[in-house]
């Protein structure tokens, strides 16, 4: 079968990204895909929390290249700091200064592209992991996890999403908000679930999410979380705009209590696992209608 | 001497900013002359690296001195860097600042 990237994203956090992604990757482990799910909240990710059958494969470190400037070579002629984007080269004239801001490269290269006196070589800088678990199916779970006081995920995101080439199905759990981070998440997905919730919240933050994906041409879903809850706002926008609705999930003490503990409801009982392989056929039914 | 104090608008009434690299103006006081001019903040809106920016305006100002409630972390490296004297204040007039300057 052909390759299928399926993305989990939420302008708003806490709408259930995590929820979803990990029961359904749940739910499937017995199907016989060849699949993974990549943890791409690379600030804080927990999908390992629920899923901690699997086995520990390795890590691989993300690294940037970050200029490192010879003061002896440097002219001060300002055409690094001209072709920064970032403000990481902090240069003034008088007194004759230039300091390289770490934090704020994004590793681009283009202050060494544009020294003509040598001055600038480049040095690695640790962003951060992508850890591999991989259980008894075969199948693997796939962690981006930032360095302590790094504050910019993308390359580690993009570094996770490559792990996970040889997968015949990918799940990617996206990072909250309509950022970078959900940007780099969502570019090389076939298809995104936005998960929401009926609040008035999730409802502005899933419109804009879904301005950003129309603009990129992604096709994609709705999930509503705590569906009974709040008011029915979301439900009709989607009518109103033609956009699936690919699942509802009842607001439920089951739910949060098995959530609480790290448990995955499609643990608990069968119904969740119905549930669950029906929202897969749902995705793949309207994946297939988009193209 | 020239001092940079960070203000919310641009007069000596006015109040101290609450932050340094994402303030409204800067009032700059010469003890020398006497006299305070203010400048907007070109880093105001800076989408990140706010603080080196403004770090950069006053010192092309040739300020020896910023008053501030306080200081990010960058702000506060590029300052040390370039010795530029940090004293925090806060919940005052420019005027007042000024004074006590004197």
């Amino acid at each position: 079968m052909t390759a299928m990237t399926i993305a989990f994203a939420s302008g708003k956090g806490g709408t259930g990204k995590t929820f979803i992604s990990t029961n359904l990757f749940n739910a499937l482990q017995s199907s016989g895909l060849n699949m993974a799910l990549v943890d791409c909240d690379a600030e804080a990710p927990n999908d390992r929390e629920f899923l901690r059958e699997g086995v520990f494969q390795g890590t691989c470190a993300v690294t940037q290249k970050v200029p490192v400037i010879d003061k002896s070579k440097c002219t001060y002629c300002r055409r690094c700091d001209e072709y920064c984007n970032f403000n990481a080269i902090f240069f003034l004239e008088e007194p004759p200064t230039i300091e390289v801001l770490e934090e704020l490269c994004h590793g681009c290269g283009a202050c060494s592209v544009a020294c003509e006196y040598g001055a600038i070589s480049e040095k690695d800088d640790l962003l951060g992991y992508v850890n591999r678990y991989r259980f008894s199916t075969g199948n693997e779970l796939i962690e981006g996890r930032m360095e302590v006081g790094v504050h910019v995920s993308v390359e580690i995101i993009k570094a996770a999403i490559k792990s996970a080439d040889a997968f015949d199905l990918v799940l990617l759990d996206s990072p909250p908000g309509t950022g970078c981070p959900f940007i780099q998440t969502v570019y090389r997905a076939d298809y995104v679930v936005l998960v929401t919730e009926p609040t008035p919240f999730g409802l502005s933050d899933l419109k804009q999410s879904l301005a950003i994906l129309k603009e990129m041409g992604i096709p994609c879903g709705v999930i509503i979380n705590r569906a009974d809850m709040g008011s029915n706002d979301a439900r009709n926008y989607l009518i109103q705009e033609n956009i699936p609705l690919l699942m509802s999930v009842p607001f439920g003490k089951e739910i949060a209590v098995a959530y609480s503990k790290g448990e995955l409801v499609t643990n608990l009982n069968d119904d969740w696992m119905v549930k669950f392989t029906e929202l897969y056929h749902a995705i793949n039914k309207q994946f297939e209608a988009e193209i | 001497m020239k001092i940079a104090i960070v203000s919310e608008k641009k007069s000596l009434d006015a109040r101290i900013d609450n932050r340094f690299g994402r303030c409204a103006y800067f009032a700059i006081y010469d003890s020398d002359s006497k006299t305070t001019e203010f400048f907007p903040n070109p880093a105001k809106d800076s989408p990140e690296g706010a603080g080196p920016e403004a770090v950069k305006f006053i010192a092309s100002k040739g300020v020896k001195k910023v008053v501030a409630p306080e200081y990010g972390r960058k702000a506060e490296a590029m300052l040390n860097k370039l010795q530029i004297e940090m004293v925090q204040d806060k919940d005052k007039t420019i005027s007042d600042i000024i004074k006590e300057l004197e």
